[in-house]
């Protein structure tokens, strides 16, 4: 249907990000700006991002708390508002799309997964309801009147059976209630919720952030099953780099708002670019001991509200010079990944 | 051998409520030396926030200890009067707890704080406390201590906020802290450096460390030796070495397999099916027993004590059998 748009050549990728940016006032309210002289402030949650998603593949979004990353989970999914910048998925500007008559066709293809299954699922719904809302909402069995409404409600029960199975739950969970389930069960209706719509894409903002490590397994594992069988285009945002590793393809690092690197998975965790990364990835514990010295890390992330000039990351970086301080690096792609640090571009690291 | 710093035989923990006596903690035992550091790692509600609660008489009421005994450095403990106990805690028994901004008082300034706990537990007076507090400040990685000192919790990062609370901790000269996921809240960069500077500073202090964590890359950083708990007991415990690189409780070993590792490449996470059971539907016998890959007849209806499996000990029956054959 987009042939003709100019992003659908070849096999164009599912999601394209272009100078994504969104910023957030935080100013402080009215009588207080005037009476204390204060001025408006702002926070660039993100600030120039661009990536794409090719189809059924994994891009991951690392960093640490505050750096933009569910916002941008956010933005793409079309919770928020972009500032500046678009998001194209399957060639369409989702921010207009959203806004004309096809907004409900664009949101079933994608779908959200949050990282508080203990906040997402209403308690005083069960999970029939839970998972059948999205079936219902989006009319996905057809519906008739008088006998035709009982044959309706009854395919739409087997089809959240039958989701429910697909992430490992039992069919006769339909009846329950989300107390009744543990952190890992609930994730799992969440999965489940998020598939009723037969999705394209899903974004999962940090799945497993809230779960214990074997809890943690089972559902990285039902993800990766899903991925394979349906062929499901994920956004994984994760704080968690051994996580990120085991589920993506492509890894995008995040500081204050902006990508500092993005590669493929193999070439970031074997040769990271960046300084930041290289930070990252250092500050893991080392689970089998191997007696790796460890650089330690320096600083903390500044406060995005005063961002230092220059290069973001330039107080806490161990090869920062003059040009770090005033200038602000660019993404530049190099040797099959994207950084943006004026020491890899100068080649001093 | 000489006598361990903190010796815990047979603890155990109820919750009485109005449907039954719920058996939290369940014969708990394990020591740790002078200077040592006793990693506690296993997954949300296997127990191991409420061993430390125990040990430093915190537990919340209507949980009470109902069978065995605490001993600090060959004193019982977990008796002791209110009144005693206070000054036990925080001079002999410092504590670290996972949120930084809770265990700071939010109307009064980080010095106010410091040199209070200091000349509640030292004898010094209020000169000496604060230059004490600062040079505590200064140890944890705080820079502009004295100017700190003036300041409020919230002007603080919450890397900060966990430094100041280390500071606390050690600010009475313990012989034991107990920190219960002290790096929790915190982003990786920070977790590094807080581990680290803990690590260090105990090391300096000589104070024996008893860390509570579901992190087992933390663990193996930090510890000398772990105790894994599962759903109030102790399953295994030994070296920190042989209790990652070759477990011996089958529950361990799944736990293991289930961290992603970043130095392999795996297309599945080995996964232990279920999840612990709730304390009101532990299964009889050993607890692991339903989710057990390894499990037998005997499994399911006794329940094992921990016993020796090659360097580390395990509760599994497993090594029953190995150690009757060699009887």
């Amino acid at each position: 249907m987009n042939e003709a748009s100019p992003l659908a050549q070849g096999a164009p990728p599912l999601v394209e990000v272009k100078n994504l940016g969104k910023t957030f006032d935080v100013s402080a309210p009215w009588l207080n700006r005037v009476v204390e002289r204060k001025t408006r402030q702002y926070v660039h949650a993100v600030d120039d991002v661009n990536f794409t998603i090719e189809r059924g593949t994994t891009l991951a979004l690392v960093g640490e708390s505050g750096c933009g990353k569910s916002t941008v989970a956010r933005l793409l999914v079309g919770l928020y508002q972009p500032t500046r910048g678009r998001v194209f998925f399957d060639g369409e500007d989702t921010a207009a799309t959203l806004r004309s008559r096809s907004a409900r066709a664009l949101r079933r293809r994608m779908q959200m997964i949050f990282q508080d299954p203990y906040a997402s699922l209403n308690p005083r719904w069960s999970v029939a309801d839970i998972v059948g809302e999205p079936i219902n909402e989006h009319g996905l069995v057809e519906t008739g009147g008088g006998s035709a409404v009982r044959a309706s409600t009854r395919r739409r029960k087997a089809k959240v059976v039958e989701l429910l199975q697909s992430v490992g739950l039992d069919g006769a969970d339909v009846e329950k209630f989300p107390h009744q389930f543990s952190g890992g069960q609930r994730q799992r209706i969440s999965i489940a919720r998020a598939l009723a719509t037969e999705p394209e894409f899903l974004v999962c903002d940090e799945p497993t952030s809230a779960l214990d490590v074997s809890v943690q397994a089972q559902v990285l594992n039902i993800m990766k099953d899903l991925q394979r069988v349906r062929g499901l285009t994920y956004l994984f945002i994760s704080h968690n780099l051994a996580v990120v590793r085991h589920v993506s393809d492509e890894v995008g690092v995040m500081y204050l708002g902006r990508l500092v690197e993005r590669a493929r998975k193999n070439k970031l965790f074997t040769t990271p670019r960046h300084p930041y990364t290289r930070m990252l990835l250092d500050a893991i514990p080392d689970i089998h001991m191997s007696g790796r010295a460890r650089t330690p890390v320096r600083g903390e992330v500044p406060n995005p509200l005063n961002p230092p000039a220059g290069c973001s990351f330039h107080p806490r970086c161990p090869h920062a010079n003059q040009r770090c301080e005033s200038e602000r690096p660019a993404l530049l792609a190099r040797d099959g990944c994207v950084v943006a640090c004026h020491a890899v571009e100068e080649g001093r690291i | 051998m000489t006598q361990p710093l903190l010796d815990v035989r047979n603890l155990t923990v109820e919750f009485p409520t109005r449907t039954g006596t719920l058996v939290a903690l369940s014969d708990v035992s394990f020591d740790i030396h002078q200077g040592e550091i006793l990693g506690v790692v296993g997954e949300s509600g296997a127990g191991k926030s409420l061993t430390g609660s125990a040990i430093i008489g915190l537990l919340e009421p209507p949980g009470r200890i109902a069978a065995g005994e605490i001993r600090f450095d060959g004193r019982r403990i977990d008796n002791l009067p209110y009144d005693d106990m206070r000054k036990v805690r925080g001079r002999q028994i410092g504590a670290i707890f996972q949120d930084p901004l809770t265990s700071l008082d939010p109307l009064y300034t980080i010095g106010e704080q410091l040199i209070e706990t200091i000349q509640t537990h030292l004898p010094v007076g209020a000169g000496d406390a604060r230059a004490r507090a600062i040079r505590l400040l200064q140890e944890t990685g705080i820079s502009a201590a004295e100017q700190r000192l003036e300041q409020y919790p919230h002007q603080f990062s919450g890397g900060m906020r966990q430094r100041v609370v280390i500071a606390l901790a050690l600010a009475g000269e313990p012989r034991l802290i107990v920190a219960d996921e002290p790096t929790t809240a915190l982003d990786v960069s920070i977790q590094a450096q807080i581990i680290s500077l803990l690590r260090r500073l105990c090391k300096e202090h000589g104070a024996a460390v008893m860390l509570v964590t579901h992190d087992m890359g933390v663990i193996a950083e930090t510890c000398d030796r772990v105790a894994v708990m599962y759903a109030g007991r102790i399953v295994e415990i030994g070296p920190v070495g042989s209790v990652i690189h070759s477990p011996a409780h089958p529950y361990t070993t799944g736990l293991m397999g289930s961290i992603p590792a970043m130095e392999e490449d795996r297309e599945r996470l080995l996964q232990i099916d279920g999840a612990m059971p709730r304390l009101t539907a532990i299964p009889p016998g050993c607890a692991f027993n339903p989710r057990c890959p390894r499990v037998f007849d005997r499994c399911r209806e006794e329940r094992p004590e921990l016993l020796d499996a090659g360097r580390t000990r395990a509760a599994c029956w497993l090594h029953a059998s190995s150690l009757e054959q060699a009887a």
